[in-house]
C-alpha cells in the first residue's frame, strides 16, 4: 500500500481451522491493546480480522495471516493485516463486495463488511491461484 | 460442549457467554440449548453476552437463528448485555438483528422475557376460547 514502510517485527499465523480464528483473534487484539488503540478500533479490527479469517478457511480451506506496523505520513502510526490464501480466488471482486453476496450460504456481509469497518482496504485475486487481502487500521 | 454452563432457573434458561466461542463451538451451544429446550418446556430463553467481546457476522446470524428455532419450540428469547462497542460494530457491519428481543442487562431481560411470555399465553388463550365458540 502506498504511504505505508513495515517498521517492526511481522507476526506470521497459519490459519486452516476454527480455533485458529480465535488465535488470530487474540493476536491482534493484543497488538492493538499494546499498540494504544480506542476499545473501539479493537472491537471493529478484531471483527474484521474475524470476517476474512472465516473467508479463507470456508472458501480456501486454510491461508496465512501477517501483522506488522507500519508508519504513515505525519509520523502516524498504523496496524497492518495482510491474509493471503491459495484458494480458488475470486471471479468477479465486485460482485463478492457486495452486501448479500455469497457462494457459502451466508449473510454475504463478510468482505463488504470488513471493509467498511477498518480505515484502508486492499483485495487482489486471481482465480484459480488465491487471494490476497489488505487493511490497515491508523492509529 | 461444557465451556458454557447453561442455567435454568424457574421457568426459563440462562445462558452467560463468558468464552470466545469458535464456529462449532457456538454452533454446539445451539444445538444444546435446544435440547435442554426440548427436555425442560421452559418458556424464556436469557442469552448474556455481557462477556463477549467480539460478534461478527457468524455469531450475529447464529444468535438471530437461534432466536427463531426457539420460538419454534414455544420459546421466547430475550439478548442482554451487548457492549457499546459491539453495538456500533454491528450496525457498521450491516448485520439486521431486528427480529432478536433484546435488554440492557440480565435484570430488564427477565421483566421483558416475562411479559413476552406471559402476552404469548394469553394471545393462545384467545386463540383457544374463539375456536370453541
Amino acid at each position: 500500500m502506498p504511504n505505508s514502510r513495515q517498521n517492526s517485527e511481522s507476526f506470521e499465523i497459519m490459519i486452516s481451522n476454527f480455533e485458529d480464528i480465535i488465535l488470530a483473534r487474540q493476536k491482534v487484539k493484543f497488538l492493538m491493546g499494546e499498540m494504544c488503540f480506542s476499545l473501539l478500533a479493537q472491537t471493529r479490527i478484531v471483527t474484521a480480522v474475524s470476517e476474512l479469517a472465516r473467508n479463507m478457511v470456508t472458501h480456501a480451506g486454510q491461508g496465512k495471516m501477517t501483522l506488522f506496523q507500519v508508519d504513515g505520513k505525519r509520523k502516524t502510526r498504523g496496524l497492518k493485516c495482510i491474509f493471503e490464501d491459495k484458494g480458488p480466488g475470486i471471479q468477479n471482486i465486485d460482485e463478492a463486495m457486495q452486501e448479500g453476496f455469497s457462494t457459502a450460504n451466508s449473510l454475504g456481509l463478510g468482505l463488504g463488511g470488513a471493509k467498511k469497518l477498518c480505515n484502508e482496504f486492499k483485495i487482489e485475486s486471481v482465480p484459480g491461484k488465491g487471494t490476497s487481502i489488505s487493511i490497515i487500521e491508523w492509529l | 460442549m461444557g465451556d458454557v454452563t447453561i442455567l435454568k432457573i424457574g421457568n426459563n434458561i440462562i445462558v452467560p457467554i463468558q468464552t470466545e466461542l469458535h464456529d462449532n463451538a457456538a454452533r454446539e451451544l445451539q444445538t444444546e440449548i435446544l435440547r435442554r429446550i426440548e427436555r425442560t418446556g421452559v418458556k424464556g430463553l436469557l442469552i448474556d453476552v455481557s462477556a463477549v467481546n467480539i460478534v461478527d457476522s457468524f455469531l450475529g446470524r447464529l444468535l438471530v437463528e437461534t432466536a427463531k428455532m426457539v420460538r419454534l419450540m414455544g420459546t421466547e428469547t430475550v439478548l442482554v448485555g451487548m457492549k457499546k462497542e459491539v453495538v456500533l460494530t454491528l450496525i457498521q457491519l450491516g448485520l439486521k438483528m431486528q427480529d432478536l428481543h433484546t435488554a440492557l442487562n440480565i435484570e430488564d431481560g427477565l421483566a421483558l422475557l416475562e411479559t413476552m411470555v406471559s402476552n404469548r399465553f394469553l394471545q393462545g388463550r384467545s386463540h383457544a376460547k374463539f375456536k370453541t365458540e
